[in-house]
């Protein structure tokens, strides 16, 4: 798991797993899966298995909380809600993302111009 | 994100608690992982029937998106918990089921290691106790021995009172400076008023000697100054052992009076138990008690005083040499004597060097032996490893054709050789343990310090880091070659004669090879320190001390030469006529025992510049010693009637009879002693003063009936025709008769200052040489592993060739021949690293050189002798194929 582009993806799926959280409130795996799918278009590639992996990992950090449930049709599931420290990571986060997106738009959009 | 902190600190703690807690939480984790996986493949599959599709379709679909289930959920469990414990513990089950498994193989595996690992803690441990810990003073790198350059034993080394005094007065390098009063004999108090006087060994130590060392009694208080000056109140300070045995620990004993020779002596303190006077300054001996030194007594007796330094801080050693070189000189042996200036010079060395230097390079090679050992033991386990590896190499491919993968397979293999090095390890402690403790209660072995060697933190560090160190090196080789090994190969059946054996063969051959070389090194320099033993043992000592014992006599003669003569021969001839007893006679000092010198005879009327003469080591006699040591005489012996009413006599022996007289037959010549003239009446044999291995220097021999030279005490040595403990009750019985004070002194036999004196050389040789033995087994071992392993790979083949005509002594004589070839090989590599090794310890052999032609082939034949014996069970066990039985197993 030393790649960097795994990496990179971990930290992104994470962000995407808290965003949801934050934007839909309570909701299982599936749910959130399907949400980051749905709001990606078919630009992301999910198995949708890894996001217990992001799962866990943001509850062991207090970022979330789990608690069994039960489901729109009444199916016995695991629902996520974000907590308090897990908003403000997310604003965190948010912000170093949106930074570094703008730089690299920047950077991106200086095309050939160094060649002139 | 360098420099963006994507999480503070608290997360990462939070979660790295998380993580072990969910280690321990293994199972209900995994129910509830289990749970919400199949909720979440229900509910896509809900979803995906409600889109329209079969109910086959919608669950295969959903599993497709999920993606691996397995995978998945082993990601998870990895995120969650513990991953590299848990592939630890794991392969740490495999690992015991394995061993398990093949417990031969273990328990070989494991004593191996212990023997190894056990024999390198105790010598790091003696190493640590003599070589690297500092002596058990307070900040003991500043302590220097002050002593002449080379100085040839205890006599050149020791300094007059005068000279101490005026050391301590005028020097600028040192803190303090203090000494000891150097000749001391053993059993020189007694302790009286408890029933049998008890034998007690004291040393005289100046008032400031426990100050300087930086020695705070457990109990009590340091001497006092009146207590060191002459009339002062008697004092005594006891050694922890002496006070445990004498005064069963009674703390209250401290600053009361006890009885000493027969007078009150007042216990100053108690010493701590981590102060052993022998241990550092006379190694072998026990010390009991110490008592202050009363400079006025011993003015003029000579140079008694061994000097120790305390170095002020920042003052080098190279400055305190660079003083002693213009002080030194400007010291009198005695103020009285105007012309007395001028003997001394001194060299400085520090404390620690003095104490241990000597021992330096014995201790370092009987390092380098264990070391040797180690490795010995590590090619020895890689071999049987090798071995098992071929064997298991069809689990190993089977392992990774099911996703193993290489580091995971290394990993799986070292983590045996750690188990297995963890288990040698703890039994090598324990034997170690046990080893060392039996070493530090061996009083008679004469090494410094060694009565505090003991298994301390730094030599269970040294065991951890040799262990993990042979566990790597032992158990690397064999995993890489095992992870490397071709799938296709080993799975398929068979696989005889493939390069894959061949070459497995040859590594395990090279390894053996470099066994037997290794071995052939170590037997080839535990011979050689065995043979110079033997030389040692060898040497003419100038008595014999095979059937002699000799007993501390107590006397009162209130100073006076005849009636100390009537005593003692009343003494001589009461135990001269008990039965068994041969010839009895006294002398106040025995040979290899301790060390005293006075000015030589001069021939009379001759002129000698000063120092023209060599000292004389003296000993002062009765009539009979002579003949009781077994000494060999020319001329004759001294009588009772050598008394002050007679001419002066005088016994010399041949180095001092040859360097007055070259060339003439010194007996009956006239040689005067300081004032006195006296008549050389006998010429001895040199015996062996101060140690067995050196020369002997001048010696000579002066009546105790002539008051000029008062003896210093008497020790009776006794000539049987029987074991000489036999003798000890008679004996012992008439002391105590003739003088009811006599204490319960031992009745030593003579042998035992001998054995005392090569103790030294002894423990070196036994150690090597045990571990020479160690080195011989385990290259035998590994030679019976190889060739075994060979027979049984080619059982087949042999079964061919004798079904051909081969005859089984055909047969026998090939593997034999293999077997000698590779331990011809490893003989000679051996045999030329030896001719290197051996000249680098040149110095502590004896009468031997380090090419010596005997030890050489005599190792060498050893070491192919029992390489014949190794390869000879094989090779029977190879005649013995019945060629029908092994062709059918095809």
């Amino acid at each position: 798991m030393g790649d960097v582009k795994l990496d990179l993806l971990q930290g992104t799926l994470d962000l995407m797993v808290l965003q949801t959280l934050a934007a839909i409130g309570e909701m299982h795996g599936y749910g959130i899966a399907r949400r980051i799918e749905q709001v990606s278009g078919d630009e992301v590639l999910l198995n949708q298995g890894t996001i217990y992996a992001a799962l866990v990992r943001l509850q062991q950090r207090g970022w979330i909380d789990a608690e069994w449930g039960a489901s729109d049709n009444n199916r016995k599931a695991k629902f996520y809600s974000i907590t308090k420290r897990g908003r403000k990571q997310l604003a965190d986060d948010t912000a170093y993302w949106l930074r570094l997106s703008g730089v690299m738009g920047r950077v991106l959009a200086m095309g050939d111009e160094g060649k002139q | 994100m360098n420099g963006h902190r994507r999480f503070s600190t608290a997360d990462s703690l939070r979660r790295g608690l998380a993580r072990i807690e969910a280690f321990f939480r293994r199972k209900p984790l995994d129910r509830d992982l289990e749970e919400e996986v199949a909720s979440h493949i229900a509910m896509a599959t809900e979803d995906n029937i409600r889109s329209g599709m079969t109910p086959e379709e919608a669950r295969r679909k959903a599993m497709v998106k999920f993606g691996g289930v397995e995978q998945a959920k082993e990601r998870q469990r990895e995120t969650r918990g513990l991953p590299w414990l848990e592939t630890v513990l794991q392969d740490l089950r495999y690992t015991m089921r394995t061993l398990g498994r093949d417990r031969g193989f273990a328990t070989v595996a494991i004593l191996i290691l212990a023997l190894g690992i056990g024999a390198n803690v105790v010598v790091f441990s003696v190493v640590n106790t003599i070589l690297l810990r500092p002596l058990p003073f307070y900040d003991a790198s500043r302590l220097v021995w002050i002593a002449p350059a080379n100085a040839k034993g205890l006599s050149g080394s020791t300094y007059s009172v005068d000279a101490y005094e005026d050391l301590r007065l005028m020097n600028r390098s040192y803190d303090d400076v203090t000494g000891y009063f150097a000749f001391s004999t053993e059993d020189n108090y007694k302790l009286t008023g408890r029933g049998v006087p008890l034998p007690v060994t004291g040393i005289m130590v100046a008032e400031n000697f426990f100050h300087v060392l930086g020695v705070e009694p457990m109990l009590g208080r340091q001497f006092r100054t009146e207590e060191s000056v002459k009339g002062g109140p008697p004092a005594v300070m006891l050694s922890y052992p002496f006070w445990q045995r004498q005064f069963g620990g009674d703390r209250a004993i401290v600053g009361k009076p006890i009885e000493m020779d027969g007078k009150p002596v007042t216990v100053a303190g108690v010493l701590p138990a981590s102060f052993d006077f022998g241990a550092a300054f006379s190694p072998g001996a026990k010390v009991d008690v110490l008592t202050p030194l009363i400079m006025d007594d011993i003015r003029f007796e000579g140079n008694t005083i061994a000097i120790i330094g305390r170095l002020k801080q920042g003052v080098t050693l190279e400055q305190s040499r660079a003083e002693a070189k213009t002080l030194f000189p400007q010291f009198y042996w005695g103020k009285r004597f105007a012309d007395s200036k001028g003997q001394y010079t001194a060299h400085p060395v520090y404390l620690k060097e003095y104490v241990s230097g000597k021992l330096r390079r014995s201790l370092i090679v009987l390092w380098s032996a264990v070391g040797l050992i180690l490795l010995i033991v590590c090619v020895n386990l890689s071999n049987l490893l090798l071995a098992r590896a071929a064997a298991r190499s069809k689990e190993f491919a089977l392992r990774s054709a099911l996703g193993a993968g290489r580091g995971r397979l290394i990993r799986q293999l070292l983590t045996e050789s750690l188990v297995l090095a963890a288990a040698g390890a703890a039994l090598g402690l324990a034997l170690a343990y046990s080893l060392l403790t039996y070493l530090a209660h061996q009083g008679s072995i004469a090494l410094p310090l060694l009565n505090s060697v003991r298994l301390d933190g730094t030599a269970l560090g040294w065991t951890l880091l040799i262990t993990v160190s042979t566990a790597v090196l032992f158990g690397l080789v064999p995993g890489i070659r095992a992870s490397r090994s071709n799938v296709q190969e080993a799975l398929k059946d068979g696989g005889h004669g493939t390069t894959e054996g061949r070459q497995h063969e040859r590594m395990r051959t090279a390894l053996v090879i470099s066994e037997v070389a290794l071995a052939c090194v170590l037997l080839v320099g535990a011979g050689l320190l065995l043979r110079s033993f033997l030389k040692v043992l060898d040497v003419d000592l100038g008595f014999q001390p095979s059937t002699a014992a000799a007993v501390r006599v107590d006397y009162d003669d209130g100073g006076k030469t005849e009636k100390r003569t009537a005593i003692l021969q009343n003494i001589a001839q009461r135990v001269g006529a008990l039965p068994g007893v041969e010839a009895a006679g006294f002398s106040d000092n025995l040979p290899l025992d301790r060390n005293r010198s006075w000015g030589s005879p001069r021939i009379k009327g001759k002129n000698y510049k000063p120092g023209e003469l060599p000292g004389s080591f003296v000993y002062i006699i009765s009539p009979g010693y002579l003949r009781a040591m077994g000494m060999r005489l020319r001329g004759r012996d001294f009588t009772w009637q050598d008394n002050d009413k007679s001419e002066g006599a005088i016994v010399l022996n041949e180095s001092a009879a040859k360097g007055l007289w070259p060339g003439e037959d010194a007996v009956g010549k006239m040689a005067v002693m300081g004032k006195k003239d006296v008549r050389v009446i006998g010429v001895i044999a040199d015996v062996r003063d101060t140690n067995v291995e050196g020369k002997s220097g001048w010696q000579m021999y002066l009546p105790m009936m002539q008051s000029d030279w008062g003896p210093d005490g008497a020790v009776l040595v006794v000539r049987t025709k029987l074991p000489p403990q036999q003798l000890s009750g008679s004996v012992m019985r008439t002391l105590r008769d003739i003088n009811p004070n006599q204490p319960a002194v031992e009745f030593r036999p003579m042998q035992r200052l001998v054995d005392h004196a090569v103790s030294p050389r002894q423990f070196f040789m036994m150690l090597v040489g045990v571990f020479a033995a160690l080195g011989l087994l385990l290259a035998s071992l590994g030679i019976y592993g190889v060739i075994s392993y060979s027979v049984t790979r080619r059982t087949q083949e042999i079964g061919v060739r004798m079904a051909l005509g081969a005859s089984p002594s055909n047969v026998q004589m090939g593997v034999l021949s293999k077997t000698l070839r590779m331990a011809a090989v490893g003989i000679v590599v051996g045999a030329v690293v030896s001719l290197a090794v051996a000249n680098l310890i040149a110095s502590l052999l004896f009468g031997t050189t380090p090419t010596d032609p005997t030890t050489f082939v005599a190792m060498a034949i050893l070491l192919g002798a029992v390489a014949g014996l190794a390869g000879y069970l094989p090779a029977r066990r190879a005649s013995r194929i019945n060629p029908m039985v092994a062709l059918r197993n095809e």
